[in-house]
C-alpha cells in the first residue's frame, strides 16, 4: 500500500512562489509599456497646458531653445521623413532585390556565405554608421554634388538605408521563401524565366511579407538616432531638400538631453512632446505590420 | 531576336543586377571597415586604452568609456537574463491560451518596435528621477535591460519550445513537478539557444548611445567607475562626442574608438555564431 | 467478508477529449504482479486509458474524466492526490525511448534527484541495481558517465526502463515500449517483461498481437472506445467471446 497523500507542503509552496516570480518577470513587460505611455503623456499633458496642440501642430517653426520660441513640430517631422524616405529608396530596391535574387538565382553555398555576411551589416552599431556617414560619404558626395552642406539629409539618409538592407533583404526572404513550391513550379512549368517566375508568381504572391518588412523598416528608419544626429545636422526646418542640414525628431531628444535645459522647465517637456509624436508614428506603422502579418497567416494556413 | 531571347537576356541581365545588390551593402562594409582601419587603427596604442578623456587630443584616452560599457554590459547582463528568461519561462510554459497571455505577446512585439530613445525618456523620468539614481550605471543598465528584454524573451522562448514533449513526458513520470522539469530538464535543454539569445542582445545593448545620452551618461567622465551608482560614459557616447568635435584629430580619435568597439561587437556576435553552430551539432532527438 | 482489493481497478470510467468521447464506460480490475496487455485497433482508446493511470492526460488541454481509477483501492483522481507521489508509484515506459540528453548514470538517479537524495553511495547502488534490473548493466558499466543519447534504440529503451525502476514503483505502464525497436531489441525487451512481473504489475499497451501472445497474462481489447472484452490472455485468443475481438485477432481490421 502506498501513501498518496504525504505532505510535501513546502514543495508544493515552493513551486507557488516560483510561478509567481515567473508569472511577476512576464507581467513587467506591460509594466514597461504602461510606463512607456505614462511617461511621454504625462510630460506632454503639461506640455500642452502651456503649448496649444495647434500651433504643435501647423507651426512652421521649432525653436524652444531660442529667445523667440516657436513649438511646431513639423519642421522635426519633415526631417524625419525625409531621411526616412532616403533610407528606403535605397534600401528597398536593394534589399528585395537580394531577397529574390538569393531565392531564385543563387546556389545554396553562396546564399550561405553571404547572408551571415549581410547580418554582420545589422550589428554594426549605429553611432558607427554615423561616423562613416559623415566623415566619408559626405565628402565623397560633395565631389559630384557642389551644393552639398557638411551635414545633410542625403548622407544620413543613404547610410541608414545601407543598415537597413539585411531587415528588407532578409524578412523579404522569408515572405518570398514561404510562397507554396507548386505555384513556383507551375510557373517554371509554363516556360517562364526565373526573372518572370519572380515578378510574375513570387513577388506579387508574398507581396504581403514584403509590405511588412517595408513598414517594419520604415519605422526602423522613423526611430533612429545617432547615425542623423551625427550627419544630419540640428537645424531643425520645413524642407524636403537632402542637401542642407536638418534636424528629426530623435536628434532634437538628443540635443537637448547634450545641454543643461533644466529639468521641469518648458524646454525639458519639448522632448517627451516629440518623443510622444515619435511614439505614436512607431507604434502605429508597428501595429499595422501585425495586422497584415495576422492576415497574411490566415492566408496560407 | 526573339521574344524568348529577349526574354532571356532580361533574366541574365537582373541575375548580374542580382549580384550587383548583393555585393554593393559588402562593398561599402569592406570600404568603411578599411577606412576605420586606415584612420584610427595607428591611434590604437597602450597610452590610448588606458588614459583618461582630456581636451587634448593627443593625450586623450578611452580607459572611462571601456570601462563603462563592460561595467554596462555586465550590469545589462545580471539584470535583463533573469527577467528576460522568467518571462519567457512564464509564457511558453504556465500561461494559458487565454486573452491575457494574448495580450502579452502582442504587447511583447510592441515593445521590440519601439525606438530606443524612447526607452532613453522612460529611463530618464522612472529610473533617474523617480528611484533617484541619476545618470549613473545602474539607471543606464536598467534601462537598457528594458530594451533588449523583447529580444532575449523571444529568442528564449523560441528555444524553449524546440525541446521535444517526449523529455517532458519522461521527467513528469518520474513524478517530477512541473519546476522541476523546467529547471532539470528544459533549461539545460535549451541553455544553448538561451545563451545565444542573450549575447545577440548585448551586443545590442552594447553598441547603444541614444538612450544612455538622454538618461544623462556624459560624455567627460575624468574617472573610471567603481560601483553601479557612478556616473559613467561608454564607448559610443566618447565616440559620437569626438565625431562632433570640428579638428580632424578627434576624428582620428573616433576612429580608434571604433576599432575597440566593433572588437567588442564582433567578439560576441562570433560568440554567439559560434554556440549556435555547436547547439546545430548537437545530437538530435 | 472484505471486498477484494485489486491494484488497479477502472469502474464506469468515462473520458473526454473536449466534447471527443474517447473511454466508453469502461470497468477493468487487475492483478498484483500481472502482466496486463491492452490491444485494439488504433485510436481505439488503449494508450489513452494506459495514461489515465498515472494522470499524463492532465497536460491535454480539454481532457477530462468521469467515474473512478483506483490504486490499491484509493481514487487517483481524488482532489488529495497528489500527482507527483502518484507517479512514483505508477513509473511509465514510452512509445519512443527519450532519455534525458544527460549521462546514463544521471538518467538513473534523476528519480531519486527529484526526491532531494544526494548520498552518493545511495545513488551508485540504486543506479547499479536499476540498471541490473532492467538487463543493461553488463552493457553500460564501464560507461555510466557517457551520454545516454550516444546508446542505441534498444539500449535506451532498457535505460528508460532502469530509470523508472529506480525510484521504486509497483506499477509500470509499458505504451508500445518495443515498436520503435529492432527485433533482437524488442525480444530483449519482451523477457525482461517477464523478468518484472515477479515483482511488478504491469499494464502494456500493444499493436502487436503475437507480443500481446507472448509476455501476458491478461489480455484487454478496446476497441472505438470501449473495453470488448478482458480474459486470460490464452482464453481470448482461443476463444473470445465477442465476435469484434473475433474478427480483430484474425485480422479481419486494424
Amino acid at each position: 500500500m502506498f501513501h498518496l497523500n504525504s505532505t510535501f507542503s513546502t514543495l508544493r509552496k515552493s513551486e507557488k512562489i516560483i510561478e509567481g516570480l515567473l508569472w511577476l518577470s512576464a507581467t513587467i513587460t506591460i509594466l514597461v509599456t504602461v510606463g512607456i505611455i505614462w511617461v511621454l503623456l504625462s510630460e506632454s499633458v503639461s506640455f500642452f497646458s502651456e503649448v496649444s496642440i495647434v500651433e504643435f501642430l501647423t507651426e512652421k517653426e521649432w525653436t524652444p531653445l531660442f529667445a523667440d520660441k516657436k513649438f511646431g513640430i513639423l519642421p522635426l517631422v519633415a526631417g524625419t521623413f525625409l531621411t526616412t524616405f532616403i533610407a528606403i529608396a535605397v534600401a528597398l530596391p536593394i534589399g528585395l532585390t537580394i531577397a529574390i535574387y538569393l531565392n531564385e538565382y543563387a546556389h545554396g553555398t553562396f546564399r550561405a556565405i553571404i547572408k551571415p555576411l549581410l547580418e554582420v551589416l545589422a550589428t554594426i552599431p549605429t553611432v558607427v554608421y554615423g561616423f562613416f556617414a559623415l566623415t566619408v560619404v559626405t565628402p565623397f558626395l560633395q565631389q559630384f554634388i557642389p551644393g552639398l552642406a557638411g551635414f545633410n539629409a542625403l548622407s544620413a539618409g543613404i547610410v541608414m538605408g545601407i543598415m537597413i538592407i539585411p531587415m528588407i533583404s532578409s524578412l523579404s526572404e522569408d515572405a518570398i521563401s514561404a510562397v507554396p513550391r507548386s505555384l513556383r513550379e507551375a510557373a517554371y512549368g509554363m516556360g517562364s524565366t526565373r526573372l518572370q517566375t519572380a515578378f510574375g508568381v513570387m513577388v506579387p504572391a508574398a507581396s504581403s511579407g514584403i509590405l511588412v518588412s517595408i513598414i517594419l523598416a520604415i519605422s526602423r528608419a522613423v526611430g533612429e538616432t545617432m547615425i542623423v544626429a551625427i550627419a544630419a545636422g540640428q537645424q531643425p526646418r520645413l524642407t524636403l531638400n537632402p542637401l542642407v542640414p536638418i534636424e528629426t525628431i530623435t536628434t532634437y531628444i538628443v540635443q537637448v538631453s547634450l545641454g543643461d535645459v533644466p529639468h521641469g522647465s518648458l524646454e525639458y517637456r519639448t522632448i517627451f512632446a516629440a518623443g510622444l509624436t515619435l511614439f505614436i508614428f512607431t507604434f502605429a506603422l508597428n501595429n499595422i505590420s501585425f495586422w497584415i502579418k495576422k492576415k497574411y497567416q490566415e492566408k496560407y494556413d | 531576336m526573339t521574344n524568348s531571347d529577349i526574354n532571356r537576356y532580361k533574366d541574365k541581365a537582373f541575375q548580374i543586377f542580382g549580384i550587383f545588390c548583393t555585393l554593393i551593402g559588402l562593398v561599402v562594409l569592406a570600404v568603411f571597415l578599411i577606412d576605420i582601419a586606415i584612420d584610427g587603427i595607428s591611434r590604437i596604442d597602450w597610452d590610448f586604452l588606458t588614459s583618461l578623456p582630456s581636451r587634448r587630443a593627443s593625450s586623450a584616452g578611452i580607459y572611462t568609456a571601456w570601462a563603462g560599457t563592460l561595467w554596462i554590459l555586465v550590469l545589462t547582463a545580471v539584470i535583463a537574463f533573469p527577467l528576460g528568461v522568467g518571462a519567457a519561462v512564464y509564457l511558453e510554459e504556465y500561461s494559458r491560451k487565454t486573452k491575457l497571455a494574448n495580450f502579452l505577446e502582442i504587447n511583447i512585439a510592441n515593445l521590440a518596435g519601439v525606438p530606443s530613445i524612447i526607452y532613453g525618456l522612460l529611463g530618464l523620468e522612472i529610473f533617474v528621477r523617480q528611484m533617484r539614481l541619476g545618470g549613473s550605471l545602474l539607471a543606464g543598465a536598467l534601462t537598457l535591460s528594458l530594451l533588449i528584454l523583447p529580444i532575449i524573451i523571444v529568442t528564449t522562448r523560441e528555444s524553449i519550445k524546440a525541446v521535444p514533449r517526449s523529455v517532458r513526458d519522461g521527467s513528469y513520470a518520474l513524478g517530477a513537478s512541473k519546476w522541476q522539469t523546467i529547471w532539470n530538464q528544459v533549461l539545460p535543454a535549451s541553455f544553448g539557444g538561451i545563451l545565444t539569445g542573450i549575447i545577440l542582445a548585448l551586443s545590442r545593448a552594447v553598441g547603444e548611445a541614444a538612450p544612455l545620452i538622454v538618461i544623462g551618461a556624459l560624455a567627460y567622465v575624468p574617472f573610471a567607475p567603481t560601483t553601479p551608482l557612478d556616473e559613467f560614459t561608454v564607448l559610443p557616447i566618447q565616440i559620437f562626442n569626438w565625431t562632433s568635435r570640428p579638428q580632424e584629430a578627434f576624428l582620428t580619435n573616433a576612429a580608434g574608438a571604433i576599432i575597440v568597439l566593433l572588437c567588442i561587437t564582433f567578439l560576441l556576435n562570433g560568440i554567439a555564431v559560434y554556440l549556435r553552430l555547436r547547439q546545430q551539432k548537437k545530437v538530435k532527438w | 467478508m472484505s471486498k477484494k482489493v485489486y491494484k488497479l481497478e477502472a469502474k464506469n470510467l468515462n473520458a473526454y477529449y473536449g466534447n471527443f468521447h474517447a473511454l466508453k464506460g469502461i470497468d477493468i480490475a487487475m492483478e498484483e504482479k500481472a502482466v496486463t496487455a491492452f490491444i485494439g485497433p488504433s485510436g481505439c482508446g488503449k494508450s489513452t486509458f494506459l495514461r489515465t493511470f498515472n494522470r499524463m492526460n492532465d497536460f491535454i488541454e480539454g481532457f477530462r474524466t468521469e467515474g473512478d481509477i483506483l490504486l490499491d483501492g484509493r481514487d487517483i483522481y481524488d482532489k488529495k492526490i497528489r500527482v507527483d507521489e502518484l507517479r512514483k508509484e505508477v513509473g511509465m515506459v514510452f512509445q519512443k525511448p527519450n532519455p534525458f540528453p544527460k549521462s546514463i548514470f544521471e538518467n538513473v538517479v534523476y528519480g531519486l534527484r527529484l526526491q532531494g537524495i544526494k548520498n552518493k553511495a545511495v545513488l551508485q547502488e540504486t543506479a547499479e541495481k536499476s540498471l541490473q534490473r532492467a538487463a543493461l548493466w553488463s552493457e553500460v558499466k564501464d560507461n555510466l558517465n557517457k551520454s545516454a543519447l550516444a546508446l542505441s534504440g534498444g539500449q535506451q529503451q532498457r535505460l528508460c526502463i532502469a530509470r523508472a525502476l529506480a525510484i521504486s514503483p509497483s506499477v509500470l505502464l509499458m505504451d508500445e515500449p518495443a515498436s520503435a525497436l529492432d527485433p533482437i531489441s524488442t525480444a530483449k525487451i519482451e523477457e525482461l517483461i517477464h523478468e518484472l512481473k515477479n515483482d511488478y504489475t504491469i499494464v502494456i499497451v500493444t499493436h502487436n498481437m503475437q507480443q500481446a501472445g507472448r509476455v501476458s497474462d491478461y489480455t484487454a481489447f478496446f476497441y472505438m472506445g470501449e473495453l470488448v472484452e478482458h480474459s486470460k490472455t490464452k482464453a481470448l485468443f482461443t476463444s473470445p467471446s465477442d465476435t469484434r475481438t473475433q474478427n480483430y485477432i484474425t485480422g479481419r481490421f486494424g
